[in-house]
């Protein structure tokens, strides 16, 4: 069973020609095709291109070259720019937008020979936290349908997580990697800004987004964000530094590794969560490491800042979509002021609008100070909590989420509600910090995931402490029934 | 309700964004929720602190040679145009 192996182990068969990458790729679309319908996680599929990639990666593979993600399918989710192919961001606003170049962390994937099989379903423009805001609809978790998969990269985590494909890739501007990898039960990785190249993403919040993978283990994410992560002169915000050999750092000595409890992720936690928190700790107790109590004081205040200073940036960013130079056209505008209105009021849905509205009152002339100012001071206080906790500890561990996965339609209404669901993973956006999800535990049959959050650039620590952990426990391998 | 009608008609027109009557009271309720949520942020003492706009904030701008670095796209750009015309964006009439 092809879908049930690590990346490390599709590429030892394919370089010893034991399977073909068109092969892989044909068991893939295959899987996509029938189990699909039933998630509404893949919203673009393209065999053809697909097909053609997978038989260049078997000549590639043929002429001896060899690569960790030569020949390896993936679905990538649809912020990303793709030449040739639709890509919607969720929204009506692009439905019918064929982008004519590749985002820098597609060309580099597609140059490491791997298998483009198609764009995966979000939140529109990566708003939202239950993939219930998409232009295509809800996509249904894996584990069960009548709940969500998380947000915003809600297509990439659920079809990571039913096996449509090796893995996926995902952005992450307050925890819309690792909040969906926590509820469908797979390993999320969020690196730090700068990290990966912001180019042909499409921009939601530019101080707060960054790409990022979504996979069964972090040793398949460490073979990933290997090739994504690096220095971009097309961002002007990617950070020029070589990118560590993440896989070959996976089996670093955990001993003595300093470990920081977050009282503050223990508040409000559900007690059936809070004991696979600790359970997870007691494991790595167990292989060695220490652990500290830490304190944010200023962490409940993040979800508040985060709903100031990234609807604000929102608000700038979609201020490009004018209903002239692509992306969706009123019918009949009477004059130009109706084209921009009347455009963008049918383009954007529901949560789009609001997030847009939020934005630009807190940047209207006589509240610029008491809403934006405000928040980029508290931004500061919570950054800095993290720079303190970090000068004692190595990293930090605590739940990626509140509660397990949630119904669909029980959040949508109440938008104050579905913005609590980011509270544990917002810190790391603000402070710009790499963090990871990986799986510790089922409550009630749905996935639970544990967050480690480390210093700037610290990927490849997070990395190996999820790797020792996925070494000793066997969470991240199980399956959603339906889909081994 | 600490938004009233009026107040997200206004922020509607700022925004360029039309609302349907159906509309305009969802968001009059929502919007009031979230400027109530946020509002906890003046409770904190910031007097001393420096607003942070970015999260690495020791990196420099870069800059580059004024060179040209691109190609003529505005074909393939345009292919997704609502409307084109000799190379031009066309939108309706703004000068009688």
């Amino acid at each position: 069973m092809l879908h049930t192996l690590s990346i490390g182990e599709l590429a030892r068969r394919l370089a010893a020609k034991e399977i073909s990458s068109l092969e892989l790729t044909r068991h893939f679309l295959e899987r996509i095709e029938r189990l699909n319908p039933n998630l509404n996680a893949v919203i673009t599929l393209t065999a053809d291109r697909a097909l053609e990639a997978a038989r260049a990666a078997d000549l590639r593979l043929g002429a001896g070259e060899r690569g960790r993600l030569l020949g390896i399918p993936l679905i990538h989710k649809d912020i990303f720019c793709t030449e040739g192919v639709r890509t919607s961001c969720g929204s009506r606003m692009l439905d019918n937008f064929i982008s004519p170049y590749d985002a820098t962390i597609v060309s580099r994937l597609k140059a490491a020979g791997t298998v483009m099989l198609g764009k995966s379903n979000m939140d529109e423009f990566a708003m939202g936290s239950s993939n219930e805001t998409s232009y295509y609809g809800p996509v249904r978790n894996p584990w069960d349908t009548t709940k969500v998969p998380g947000g915003s990269s809600g297509g990439s985590s659920a079809a990571s997580a039913a096996r449509l494909a090796p893995f996926t890739t995902g952005t992450d501007t307050g925890g819309s990697i690792r909040q969906p990898a926590a509820l469908t039960g797979v390993t999320g990785v969020k690196p730090t800004y700068g990290r990966v190249s912001r180019y042909g993403m499409i921009a939601f919040a530019s101080s707060l987004d960054q790409a990022g993978v979504l996979a069964r283990s972090a040793e398949d994410a460490a073979a990933v964000l290997e090739v994504m992560a690096g220095f971009d002169p097309r961002d002007s915000t990617s950070v020029d530094a070589p990118v560590p050999d993440y896989p070959a750092l996976l089996d670093a000595p955990l001993k003595g590794l300093k470990i920081g409890l977050l009282r503050e992720f223990f508040d409000g936690l559900e007690s059936r969560n809070a004991a696979l928190i600790r359970d997870a700790l007691e494991v790595y107790t167990s292989m060695g490491a220490e652990t500290v109590e830490v304190s944010l004081p200023h962490l409940p205040l993040s979800v508040p800042t985060y709903y100031v200073v990234a609807p604000a940036e929102c608000s700038s960013n979609l201020s490009r979509f004018d209903g002239v130079r692509f992306g969706y056209r009123c019918e009949q505008p009477k004059d130009l002021k109706d084209l921009y209105e009347r455009s963008r009021g049918e383009g954007f849905g529901p949560e789009v609008k609001r997030r847009i509205m939020t934005g630009t009152y807190v940047l209207s002339a006589g509240y610029f100070d008491a809403y934006y100012l405000k928040a980029q001071k508290v931004r500061r206080l919570i950054t800095d909590d993290f720079r303190a906790a970090f000068e004692k500890v190595d990293l930090v561990v605590g739940p990626t989420t509140p509660t397990p996965a949630f119904a669909i339609g029980a959040k949508i209404d109440d938008p104050v509600t579905m913005y609590l669901n980011d509270i544990y993973t917002i810190g790391a956006n603000l402070a710009g910090l790499p963090g990871i999800s990986a799986p510790c535990g089922f409550v009630d049959g749905l996935p639970v995931g544990m967050q480690l959050i480390g210093p700037h650039f610290s990927e490849a620590r997070l990395l190996s402490a999820a790797h020792h952990f996925q070494r000793a426990t066997d969470w991240h391998l199980k399956t959603p029934g339906g889909y081994q | 309700m600490s938004l009233t009608r009026q107040d997200v008609e206004k922020i509607a027109r700022l925004a360029r964004l039309s609302i349907t009557e159906t509309e305009m009271p969802v968001y009059v309720t929502s919007l009031s929720s979230i400027v109530d949520f946020v509002a906890d942020l003046s409770r904190v003492e910031t007097d001393r602190v420096e607003p942070m706009a970015h999260p690495l904030e020791g990196q420099r701008q870069r800059l580059r040679a004024d060179a040209v670095s691109e190609t003529d796209h505005h074909e393939k750009y345009q292919a997704n145009a609502p409307q084109v015309q000799a190379g031009l964006y066309v939108v309706p009439r703004v000068i009688e």
